[in-house]
């Protein structure tokens, strides 16, 4: 990716809520593809209104491609809205488990650190233990740099979803325009201002 | 007793579209779309049976642009629906309306392989401006109603619906109400801000060298007389993008031409020279800059569109102002000054020079056949005033230096795309579209033998068309190209045609061949004179190259001239017709 005329690449955060029906995720990604990026990390749940998913993008671009595709992903007739948090203050959290071959002493250690860092254990077996994390993505790449001697065999990370501080902010959901239940066929027959 | 109110999808399909004030569609059958074929007879429906589905799409296109309203094809599942690509890409690059309906297989069968299963939906994601599948038979009539409306609305575009087969043949108790759409997440009408607007007013008050670069949003949102007023009142110079021709009638004092790749040199010159670009609706395409790095490099730049994605796209802006560009001027035009600009006019005058004599147009035959002249007599017995439908390349460009268009919607051309094949089908949209208008298809030898096939329906339909092959021999274009940058080497370019003349006479049509300058305009005469549709083989100079020509990447005013031997003829005494009955401002 070449840079554009304003701007280093670096990760840029895209919070975008979409309509949940089917197809909608493939609009999204393939905005993407067609633009040659590729995600960084995709993470997409359910928002707090009924019928709407809220997905956290992040790729890594300049500022003017990241203008530029907000706005194309403005276009897509099925996303509700889209924002580019990357420098909203806002708190920005990634879930990671991680599998570690470990058993004596090396066990006990592995333990002690993840008290120390904040991870938790989930899963104890007689070769093995999970630590689960939920922080910075910076963060858990330094957990993972700790782990690594001990010979990490498993990984997964669920990639960054983010949410403003304080009480409102632009992030707030987009809910108050109108559920997207628009799919209704009334069988209600008295007629309508275009009925066939 | 009254029955209860009972419908198939199928029935629903036409009965939606019938809504929608569809009453002519372009299509195809096949095995997944038979229920709606079969339904289609008990409704006002004509349809018009293509003979390749991409024929549909481009039909459809072209009566969209001839009329403004959104055309309509129709097709099979899996290779029916393949076979639209093409034309649904070539609407999409051109803002054009249309909505395709497909069938598709059973829900049931939905990625199973089945027979004649393709992923349309997935197939034409990228290139339409949104699509549906519908497997619901309740969702029929909602999701064509909110496509439409899609297809129509904001920046105007293709939209597909793909019907499953169950869906079409199930039986539903439940009358659809179709009222206004609601889409949450769709906006297809910004407002730019009042500051912005002010901003623009206070550009375009101070500058002493704007241009006007008018563009195809001109005609989708019928600005064509806010745009006038603004240019005369403001005395600004007018220079159009290819889908921009017609916006502004070609004999307009303030109207210069064509800009870009083969525009007028001394157009270009105006835009590099200008203190401000006023774009109405276009998108500085690379065929309109040329090299962006030294693209009008004194001049601040008003962007007006519908569409915010193509602000600073190419070009930074200064202002960007989203909105229907009618209601955008509607707001702009009360606060801009009436100016003179007689000093701008004139330098303008002075670009131009000897420009007139140098053009072929103005050049003697030499017993030669030229593309230009044939274009240029079409014209002039044509009075101006008919629908021309275009491919792509030479034949085009000379058609857009040649052909001078006064009425809006009245030059129909695969411009984003650059569509071979795209001429024929669309100009049987535009002839179906606007039957009392006089249609012309200007096509090459190449891209005519694309979708040739049409003259069947043409045929079928009785529909009355002249046709003028520009027959040099070449794949024309794409030869010049060779010719400037690949030192001659002519790859793949010679092509062999038919006796277009005697396969239209096979179709049950009327076809003549023209060899001399002397014979078009007896040729011409005769095809407008038949009941028939008549294809006129225009056998033309083989190597003759489109200038003048900005190379890719290079400044818009280094442009490729007509070598100066040929101009140093003597102009024909013929009278110059563009001139004829007007102020000429240069």
């Amino acid at each position: 990716m070449t840079p554009g005329p304003d701007g280093r690449i670096r990760p840029h955060i895209f919070v975008v809520w979409v309509e949940d029906l089917p197809g909608v995720l493939n609009r999204v990604t393939s905005l993407f593809r067609r633009r040659g990026f590729n995600i960084e990390s995709l993470s997409v749940g359910p928002a707090r209104a009924p019928g709407v998913s809220r997905m956290t993008i992040v790729v890594r671009t300049d500022a003017t491609t990241a203008r530029r595709m907000l706005v194309q992903l403005s276009r897509l007739v099925n996303v509700l809205r889209a924002d580019d948090i990357t420098n909203e203050p806002a708190i920005h959290h990634e879930l990671a488990m991680f599998k570690i071959q470990a058993t004596g002493e090396e066990r006990t250690q592995v333990i002690q650190l993840a008290g120390a860092t904040g991870a938790r254990l989930v899963d104890i077996a007689p070769e093995s233990v999970v630590l689960e994390a939920t922080a910075s993505p910076q963060k858990i790449d330094g957990l993972a740099e700790v782990l690594r001697p001990y010979g990490i065999v498993e990984q997964v990370r669920t990639g960054l979803v983010g949410m403003a501080r304080g009480a409102a902010s632009v992030m707030t959901d987009p809910d108050a325009r109108k559920p997207p239940k628009r799919r209704r066929a009334s069988s209600d027959e008295s007629g309508g201002s275009h009925s066939v | 007793m009254t029955k209860r109110w009972r419908r198939t999808g199928a029935q629903l399909i036409w009965e939606t579209l019938l809504g929608e004030g569809v009453h002519t569609v372009f299509g195809y059958p096949g095995g997944a779309i038979l229920p709606a074929y079969d339904a289609m007879l008990d409704y006002p429906i004509r349809h018009i049976l293509v003979r390749h589905e991409q024929g549909a799409t481009h039909m459809a296109d072209g009566y969209s642009r001839a009329s403004g309203e959104v055309g309509v094809a129709v097709a099979t599942s899996g290779p029916g629906a393949t076979n639209m690509v093409t034309g649904i890409a070539t609407a999409m690059l051109d803002s054009s309306p249309i909505v395709c309906v497909t069938g598709q297989v059973g829900s049931a069968l939905i990625g199973t392989d089945a027979f004649q299963e393709t992923d349309v939906t997935g197939v034409t994601l990228p290139i339409t401006k949104h699509n549906y599948l519908v497997t619901e038979v309740d969702e029929i009539a909602p999701a064509l109603h909110e496509a439409f409306y899609v297809a129509r609305s904001g920046r105007p575009g293709p939209v597909l619906v793909d019907i499953t087969k169950d869906a079409q043949q199930a039986f539903t108790q439940r009358r659809p109400r179709l009222g206004k759409v609601d889409l949450p997440g769709y906006r297809p009408e910004p407002r730019p801000p009042e500051s912005e607007l002010q901003s623009a007013a206070e550009l375009i008050n101070r500058a002493e060298r704007p241009v006007i670069l008018a563009g195809h949003g001109i005609l989708i949102s019928g600005a064509m007389g806010q745009v006038r007023e603004l240019a005369e009142r403001a005395r600004i110079p007018i220079a159009m993008t290819l889908l921009g021709i017609g916006a502004i009638p070609a004999n307009h004092s303030l109207n210069m031409g064509m800009m870009g790749m083969h525009g007028e040199s001394w157009v270009n010159q105006a835009i590099q020279e200008a203190d401000l670009l006023l774009a109405l609706g276009m998108r500085f395409d690379d065929r309109v800059t040329g090299s962006l790095k030294t693209y009008a490099p004194n001049a601040a730049k008003i962007h007006i569109d519908i569409d915010p994605a193509e602000f600073n796209k190419n070009v930074r802006v200064d202002v960007a102002l989203a909105g229907d560009l009618s209601a955008v001027l509607a707001h702009l035009l009360p606060v801009i000054e009436a100016r003179d600009r007689s000093e701008w006019l004139g330098s303008i005058r002075g670009f131009k020079g000897d420009t007139a004599v140098r053009d072929i147009q103005n050049l003697p035959d030499m017993g030669k056949l030229y593309a230009a002249h044939v274009i240029h007599d079409i014209w002039r017995m044509t009075g101006g005033r008919a629908i021309v439908t275009t491919d792509v390349g030479q034949h085009q460009m000379w058609e857009a230096q040649y052909y001078r268009h006064n009425e809006p919607r009245s030059l129909i051309t695969s411009g984003g795309l650059g569509t071979m094949g795209f001429a024929l089908p669309a100009a049987v949209g535009a002839k179906v579209a606007r039957p009392d208008d006089e249609v012309w298809v200007i096509a090459g030898d190449g891209g005519f033998q694309m979708t040739m096939c049409e003259l069947a329906t043409i045929a079928q339909e009785r529909l009355k068309l002249n046709v003028a092959i520009i027959n040099n021999g070449y794949l024309g274009m794409v030869r010049q190209w060779q010719e400037f940058f690949y030192d001659r080497r002519y790859a793949g370019t010679p092509i062999l045609s038919p006796d277009f003349a005697a396969l239209a006479r096979s179709f049950g049509l009327g076809g003549e061949v023209v060899k001399t300058r002397q014979e078009v305009e007896g040729a011409v005469e005769r095809a407008r004179a038949d009941e028939r549709t008549v294809v006129l083989d225009f056998q033309v100079e083989k190597e003759d190259t489109v200038y003048p020509m900005v190379p890719t990447g290079a400044r818009l005013q280094d442009m490729i001239r007509r070598p100066g031997q040929e101009a140093d003829g003597d102009p024909e005494s013929e009278e110059e017709p563009v001139a004829a009955g007007r102020t000429v401002e240069w």
